[in-house]
């Protein structure tokens, strides 16, 4: 292979002469310590070079090493329960390898090498089979079966030979016969990062995430294989939100990135997923995650690469025929890292000095996500959600991030800050926030949840509407000014906020409500307003509607479990009979 | 044996540029002899075939372009460490200024220090005490937390984190901390504020001083926390102390930042901060934690002064974007005589769940401090009306949010400087205040807490 030689370094990056047949995106050592980087830019024989690992100590005319492959990820068994930095190097035995500080230029095979893994073959001898068509299963974890599939460049063959029981990733596990000739099979493959896995067809998506999160599931809800993003200023809720989505959602795997962010969130999660129970399976959540952990204090450029590393593994699993979900936090580091290189590079800045590609690169990653027919020819189905988070300056959603982000993705979850101070959790504003699933969903949910679903979510919203308008009256007029009726609406879309759209994360029974708990809450208060309104024009009293008790029946809907559910239809009862009394003492005016 | 150069380029600001330079290293340490005979460290930025580019820490002025001399050293910019830094002052790049006797250095540590590899981080879970109710209370400082105060010209940030370092203790564990006071660009009159008050508290002989003062070398400033984090990390993760890490003020920390970008014309982002300003404090503010195994942890509280109040400005913005969350001094209540005037609302402590509860603090501090948050800020949204409209425009409950937020605020927020409250006294304070509002409104707190902290029956 070729060597190079530096002639410049400017933090992570390093230009190189004498890379004559280097390539775009090609993967290449720098220096004696043999960093990782990948050419970034072929321009007058010299090649640029992002590194993915700190440069201090570089100088010039170290060599470079050419190594002819793209920056590429190792898919196989494995990856669940892993935790990766961003250039896919397993950080357990990094730390195990290196101790407890990242260190420089070491290679550690980001599978196992020594592990085995019992194949169960699901063809045999003399099988036809063509790209993605499944010749054996693994099971990876408890909760994850780990297919492994004829590789998408073979186009159709004939199974020679299979071999069932255990096997390190690298063994053969079958020979296919292709073109008279005789292609070996391991479990471990490898896919470079930048190209999009190939699927058969992409489908629109319909059926929701469920995600047992309130504010989403009911009113802004993203449908499986959607996008959706998470702007908001700092300590509004991004974080927590993407922890409580891979915690509760009812998607099959979970990527997880950690893309510039805190090393104490990726701790967290470490500690904290083994602990927890999928409410779906009942097992561990770390069976059905993988973490790249790419922190803001590790190299930029590396951070660049996490999203690409990220959303690879998440096709392999769509491509076995998975729902998953991919969660970015936040892409907004993603994007700086772009623009740090590209300033080094000299380019032409665009808006606050983003390169003039920031929003096609956006485009192009949320457009790996999808409801895809995977390759094979049982016809599965797969799907990967991605839900990113945005951090704008000062939370000036104007910005080139959030504006390029809400130009592609489906929902928009809007965090405020004001929300979050006065600890209105999650802080989605209710007002700004958007789904375009929603029609879609409607339809699901009405016909699997509750025909008249739609219809209640929809009168709550508008509750919620009327009341900014009714606070603003009284901010310039003062309660006065309000009709009883309208009185009401305020004490109802104040119910709507407390006893429904906030949901502490950290609350054992409140942080996931089923979708059934959801819709019984949401009637009840819609119920209250009904009978309210009613009684009201039969000229009851508002000391009486705004009765202590049925506040305090309302408040504590949230912390009823999931095996009490009674407990809601109870409330409805309570305010039917409530109201029912109140007929008989008031006379009609 | 280091190669010395004499071929100065061009002088921009705090930068130079060296032609011909052959072996140097990116980062690599230099040290600069002016004409005058004075001489200054400097490190390089970026090297290529025609330059090396150096930024140098005293500044360019002095230097012409055929006396200046430039060597190598070979190595980044090191600080020696030995048990012995304890009760020290050192200059802003770590050379002792107290007349005392250099450092017999145990080890050179390079003042950049590694990125804790995530998987190696403990979680800090550790409730701190701090004596204060505005923070333990509401936004509990947690032992490995980044934490950092913001505040504003003229506002008591001082005296602050001077209680907070004078008071933290775990409880439980009569541990001390080691404090590690980093100044950059402050006043003498502030910096001796500091020192003053450790010496008083015999807190000095546990801290170690790095002092960039408001007439040195402005670009040092670059180096100063990084110096003091690699005294941290040696204090925390090598003598396995608990460390509690004072920077103040990261405002002219991110100004000298900002020189040395324009110096260099980097495209600039926002209000002509580099694009990097994120990543750059983040390799600073990162370095707090806790490791798995280790038994010392470094806890910081870097203090800030937002240019014109402005919590969007820069600064702020990406520091809040990298802590774990940050305690916010408010002008109007510094201007209502309350000390300390820390605005409970936009102040937040991420860590506060995982550091509370029982065997923490309390059974009922989460809830109890959610109730507390609803309440004051419906009080004041109560309060904003009164202002506006009258008392005649306010409900009868609106009234008691009213007296109930002008309470918290004189009675809870507002304590004495030396006043220590321990964690009980600040909730059963919160309990008391909470008399003031009708009990249906209470639907933070449970039944059975109302109950027993209230009146005083039943089992928590
Ligand atoms: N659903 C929730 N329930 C309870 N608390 C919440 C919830 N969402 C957010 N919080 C509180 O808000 C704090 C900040 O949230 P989070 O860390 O998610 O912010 P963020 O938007 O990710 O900020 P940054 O951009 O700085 O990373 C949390 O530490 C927690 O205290
Ligand atoms: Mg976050």
């Amino acid at each position: 292979m070729e060597v190079g030689k530096i002639v410049r370094i400017s933090g992570p990056l390093v230009v190189a002469e004498g890379l004559i047949n280097a390539q775009m995106y090609e993967v290449v050592r720098v220096g004696e310590a043999r960093l990782l980087g990948e050419i970034i830019e072929i321009k007058r024989g010299l090649a640029s070079i992002q590194v993915y690992e700190e440069t201090t100590g570089l100088g010039l005319e170290e060599p470079v090493f050419a190594t002819g492959s793209p920056l590429s990820v190792e898919l196989g068994p494995g990856l669940i329960s892993s935790i990766y930095d961003g250039i896919q190097r397993p950080l357990d035995i990094l730390r195990d390898r290196e101790g407890d500080f990242v260190t420089r230029g070491v290679e550690v095979p980001a599978l196992s090498r020594t592990r085995r893994w019992n194949f169960k073959p699901l063809v045999k001898k003399g099988d036809e089979v063509e790209a993605g068509d499944i010749l054996g299963e693994v099971e990876e974890t408890p909760l994850v079966k780990h297919y492994i599939m004829v590789p998408p460049e073979i186009k159709k063959g004939k199974v020679k030979k299979i071999f069932e029981g255990e096997h390190k990733v690298d063994d053969v596990v079958a020979v296919i016969e292709v073109d008279k000739k005789e292609v070996s099979i391991t479990m471990v493959s490898k896919w470079p990062v930048r190209r999009p896995r190939p699927f058969k067809k992409k489908v629109a998506p319909v059926e929701p995430l469920i995600t047992g999160q309130r504010v989403i599931d009911t009113f802004f809800p993203v449908a499986k294989g959607g996008t959706a993003c998470i702007p908001g200023p700092f300590g509004s809720g991004k974080t927590v939100t993407q922890h409580q989505l891979a915690k509760w959602a009812n998607s099959r795997i979970v990527i997880f990135i950690g893309c510039g962010e805190r090393g104490n969130e990726m701790t967290d999660v470490l500690l904290e997923f083994p602990t927890l129970v999928d409410p779906y399976s009942g097992r561990p959540l770390m069976e059905r995650t993988v973490l790249i952990a790419n922190t803001s204090n590790m190299p930029v450029a590396a951070r660049e690469a996490s999203i690409y590393t990220g959303i690879t593994i998440a096709e392999y699993f769509r491509d076995m025929g998975y729902d998953v979900t991919l969660q970015a936090d936040s892409t907004s580091r993603w994007a700086e890292a772009l623009r740090e290189i590209s300033g080094r590079l000299e380019e032409m800045p665009g808006e606050e000095g983003y390169p003039a590609y920031l929003s096609s690169r956006l485009a192009a990653f949320y457009e790996r996500a999808g409801k895809v027919y995977c390759l094979g020819r049982d016809n599965r189905e797969g799907s990967i959600t991605a839900i990113g988070s945005v951090s704008p300056p000062g939370g000036d959603l104007s910005e080139p991030v959030v504006q390029a982000t809400l130009r592609v993705v489906k929902v928009f979850w809007a965090l405020e800050d004001r929300l979050a101070y006065e600890r209105h959790f999650p802080a989605i504003n209710w007002l700004l926030s958007y789904s375009l699933y929603s029609p879609k969903i409607d339809e699901y949910l009405n016909r699997t949840l509750a025909a008249d679903f739609s219809e209640k979510r929809k009168e709550a919203m508008r509750l919620l509407q009327r009341e900014a308008e009714l606070k603003e009256i009284v901010r310039l007029i003062g309660m006065d000014a309000l009709s009883f009726h309208e009185r009401l609406i305020l004490e109802v879309a104040r119910s709507l906020r407390e006893d429904f759209l906030q949901q502490h994360a950290f609350h054992p029974v409140d942080t996931f409500a089923s979708l059934e708990k959801q819709y019984l809450m949401l009637s009840n208060i819609i119920l209250y307003y009904r009978l309210a309104k009613e009684a009201l024009e039969r000229g009851v009293s508002l000391e009486e509607i705004f009765a202590p008790k049925i506040k305090e029946k309302l408040g504590r809907m949230k912390y009823v479990s999931t095996e009490e559910m009674d407990e809601l239809k109870e409330v409805e009862n309570f305010l039917n009979q409530y109201f029912e009394k109140l007929k008989g003492t008031v006379k009609s005016v | 044996m280091f190669k010395e150069y004499v071929s100065v380029r061009d002088i921009v600001g705090p930068l130079i540029f060296i032609e011909g330079v052959r072996g140097a290293t990116y980062g690599e340490l230099v040290e600069v002899s002016f004409p005058d005979g004075r001489q200054s460290l400097g490190s390089v930025l970026e090297i290529n075939r025609d330059f090396a580019l150096l930024q140098v820490f005293k500044g360019t002025q002095g230097i012409n372009k055929t006396q200046t001399r430039v060597r190598f050293l070979g190595k980044s910019l090191e600080l020696p460490v030995s048990p012995d830094v304890l009760g020290r002052v050192f200059d802003g790049l770590g050379r002792p200024i107290d007349n005392g006797p250099d450092i017999i250095p145990d080890k050179w540590l390079d003042i950049n220090g590694l990125p804790i590899n995530p998987y190696a981080r403990d979680y800090p879970t550790d409730f701190i005490q701090t004596g204060i109710s505005a923070i333990d209370g509401m936004n509990p400082l947690v032992r490995g937390q980044k934490l950092p105060i913001f505040s504003g010209a003229g506002l008591p940030h001082s005296q602050l984190a001077a209680q907070i370092a004078r008071q933290a203790t775990v409880r439980g564990r009569g541990e001390s901390f080691a404090v590690v006071f980093a100044a950059m660009g402050i006043t003498f009159e502030e910096a001796s504020f500091f020192i003053e008050d450790f010496s008083q508290t015999g807190a000095l002989e546990r801290a170690v001083l790095f002092v960039n003062l408001a007439d040195d070398p402005p670009i040092e400033r670059v180096a100063t926390p990084r110096v003091a984090l690699t005294a941290a990390e040696y204090l925390a993760f090598e003598l396995g102390l608990h460390v509690l890490v004072i920077l103040t003020d990261m405002t002219y920390y991110c100004e000298a930042l900002r020189e040395i970008s324009a110096a260099r014309r980097e495209v600039p982002g926002r209000r002509g901060y580099p694009g990097y300003l994120y990543t750059d404090l983040a390799t600073i503010y990162e370095r707090a934690g806790r490791i798995k195994g280790r038994h010392g942890s470094i806890t910081q509280i870097p203090i800030l002064t937002m240019p014109e109040d402005d919590k969007t400005h820069p600064i702020p913005d990406l520091t809040g974007y990298i802590t774990e969350g940050q305690i916010i001094l408010s002008r109007d209540l510094h201007r209502a005589g309350i000390y300390p005037p820390i605005d409970v609302m936009p102040s937040l402590s991420r860590l506060k769940e995982k550091g509370i509860g029982e065997g923490k603090t309390r059974e009922d501090h989460s809830g109890l401090s959610n109730q507390l948050f609803a309440a004051y800020a419906r009080g004041r949204e109560a309060r904003e009306l009164l202002l506006i409209l009258g008392e005649a425009a306010l409900t009868k409950v609106d009234k008691l949010y009213v007296e109930f937020a002008n309470q918290f605020e004189q009675k809870f927020v507002a304590q004495g400087e030396r006043e220590n409250r321990t964690i009980e006294e600040t909730l059963d304070l919160g309990w008391e205040l909470l008399r003031i509002l009708p009990r249906e409104e209470l639907k933070r707190v449970s039944p059975q807490q109302i109950q027993f902290y209230l009146d005083g029956k039943g089992k928590k």
